[in-house]
């Protein structure tokens, strides 16, 4: 791993996430902050993917199942190479193929449609089973949010991928501890969520999601787990990067004005250039 | 073979069988209902390729949605109540939205679930798959189109609903002969005074209803519409400009369904007066399949006399 290089990657994605939810005028920062260096760990490290072929039937999956964080992965995808960078401003205008929620269909290396939360998962679940009965390679992983595994479906595919043993797949939890109507806990709380992992067949790790070596370390052990599926709790800071978004729940899904855009873009850089 | 009584259920697991056989990139999902839909047969003979998910339709869904992204032909299967009820959402976004190669095979649908009662009798799938853009929805009347339907689902690359029942029924096409296409209306039988169009379990009562309407002079033409979703809308067309005079017959809610779609398509090309016998707005109920199918007047006899009421 070559942790400078993700952290410059990472902050180019966090510069494309601002940017594009700023030309959208609309979009989700927040959870696309947290998660941005899990889609820079899994798109520049982990990953068997290649822009050139970007349908390639060995290539690993991904599902963003927290489909809302489009910005997050839109920005690694872009960057990674499968569409121009360009493209990133033009999320959520008419007639682009950046849809607000992804859009396997139109958008280069998007491997499946999400954003309907719960649903992604047992997606993944699917690609993973197809894996190992034409007895592929391939891994899966799948980013899913705190707030998301509210939803019930989850965890019958929680429960479907621990009876299978996929240890094939690898489910992500972007656990940033906000949603939308406050905390998660306040809400409707999911805690304890390695625990409950646990309990449906998982091998739990739980890190700190921005932090590279705890994610390098979460993957390569996630790797070398065999009979079971892995589940990473990534403990993470909504917002991330931008100071005035991190952990306010506000900036869930709120864009930011044109001053605002200038000073997340201006701290965006300098913390960029803090790296070179 | 003609005049044999077989459900449509049957022939899917039966037909399920014959396809695993020449293709091995199907595979059958279930949700824990495997003795009721069939796919028990396709159990039997190919453990490997059929994946029983449990009571999880949702889950089920998602999962088949996976395997299609991955070179399979996933045909998943449960009571037309969950499959497309209780997992109309998962259906929509996780299949149709990026129309997926899903096969749903749902078994169950309508009044003839029987004594389970209202809770299970679904007579509202096909309202809810139609709305689903690029969605085809298939209705079949017997065993001989039962199978066709299921072996044309294969071979067209896209999501299909294919809504089967737990009655069994008539033959009563011939197989020598039988042709099916999607989207293709069949006329059954010729007629100048009024025009049953019919579907499913109602066909071969729509058949038998124009035999007694014929006894009072009345010359109806009958046709099945297998295909719900695209309907065709010729066969639709013309038989307005021949008898003028139309009755969709269904096992389902006459809302959304059949005589919906007629209705658009006569009300948008060839306006002509249309009765649409079905499953009027209520709630089923339990009992024995052919005792419901009478008491909802979905029975030949039930037919006929709603037809000469409105005649």
């Amino acid at each position: 791993m070559d942790k400078l290089n993700l952290m410059k990657k990472a902050n180019e994605v966090r510069q494309g996430i601002i940017s594009s939810v700023h030309s959208a005028k609309s979009g989700h920062p927040g959870g696309s902050l947290s998660a941005a260096d899990i889609f820079t760990y899994l798109y520049f490290e982990e990953m068997n993917v290649n822009p050139e072929n970007p349908e390639d039937e060995e290539r690993d999956r991904f599902v963003l199942s927290k489909g809302h964080t489009a910005p997050g992965y839109y920005a690694a995808l872009a960057i990674r190479g499968f569409f121009p960078t360009e493209d990133l401003t033009t999320l959520r205008h008419v007639g682009s193929v950046l849809q607000g929620h992804p859009d396997m269909k139109h958008i280069p290396g998007v491997d499946m449609s999400s954003g309907s939360l719960g649903q992604g998962l047992s997606v993944a679940v699917g690609m993973a089973l197809a894996a190992r009965m034409k007895g592929k390679t391939y891994r899966t992983y799948c980013l899913c949010g705190d707030g998301e595994i509210q939803e019930g479906q989850i965890w019958e595919a929680a429960m479907f991928a621990g009876h299978r043993k996929l240890d094939n797949l690898v489910v992500i939890v972007d656990n940033n501890n906000l949603q939308i109507d406050g905390t998660v806990e306040e809400v409707c709380s999911p805690y304890p969520i390695d625990e409950k992992f646990k309990a449906f067949g998982f091998h739990v790790i739980t890190i700190n999601g921005n932090d590279f070596d705890e994610i390098d370390r979460a993957f390569q052990e996630a790797k070398n787990t065999k009979g079971m599926p892995t589940a990473i709790i990534a403990n993470t800071i909504k917002g991330k990067g931008v100071s005035f978004m991190e952990n306010q729940a506000g900036w869930h899904g709120k864009a930011p004005n044109d001053e605002q855009y200038r000073q997340a873009a201006e701290e965006l850089r300098k913390a960029g250039d803090a790296l070179c | 073979m003609l005049g044999d009584k077989i459900a449509t259920r049957d022939s899917y697991g039966n037909a399920l069988v014959e396809l695993g056989k020449a293709h091995d990139n199907i595979v059958v999902l279930d949700a824990d209902l495997a003795e009721a839909t069939k796919t028990i047969k396709f159990r039997d003979v190919f453990p490997d390729r059929h994946i029983d998910c449990g009571i999880a339709e949702a889950n089920m869904t998602g999962i088949a949605a996976g395997m299609s992204t991955s070179g399979f032909v996933p045909f998943m299967s449960s009571f037309a109540m969950f499959a497309a009820g209780r997992a109309f959402e998962q259906v929509r976004n996780s299949i149709g939205y990026p129309h997926l190669n899903v096969k749903i095979g749902a078994t169950h649908a309508g009044i003839s679930v029987g004594e389970d009662g209202a809770t299970h009798q679904c007579n509202e799938d096909i309202a809810l798959m139609r709305t689903i853009p690029g969605m085809v929805v298939i209705n079949p009347c017997d065993d001989v189109e039962a199978r066709a339907a299921v072996k044309a689902a294969y071979e067209y690359v896209g999501p299909c609903y294919l809504r089967f029942g737990r009655l069994a029924l008539p033959v009563i096409n011939d197989e020598e002969t039988y042709k099916f296409e999607i989207g293709k209306g069949v006329e059954l039988k010729k007629g100048k005074d009024i025009t049953i169009i019919a579907t499913g379990l109602c066909v071969s009562e729509a058949l038998e209803a124009a035999k007694l309407l014929a006894d009072d002079g009345i010359d109806a033409q009958v046709i099945n519409i297998h295909t719900i979703k695209p309907v065709d809308e010729d066969i639709i067309v013309a038989a307005a400009k021949t008898t003028g005079r139309i009755f969709t017959v269904e096992e389902h809610s006459v809302i959304g369904g059949l005589g919906s779609a007629v209705a658009e398509v006569l009300s948008e090309k060839c306006p002509a007066k249309l009765t649409r016998l079905g499953i009027k707005d209520v709630f089923g109920e339990s009992g024995p399949a052919k005792e419901l199918i009478h008491k909802y007047k979905l029975d030949a006899e039930g037919i006929y006399e709603q037809i000469k009421a409105e005649m």
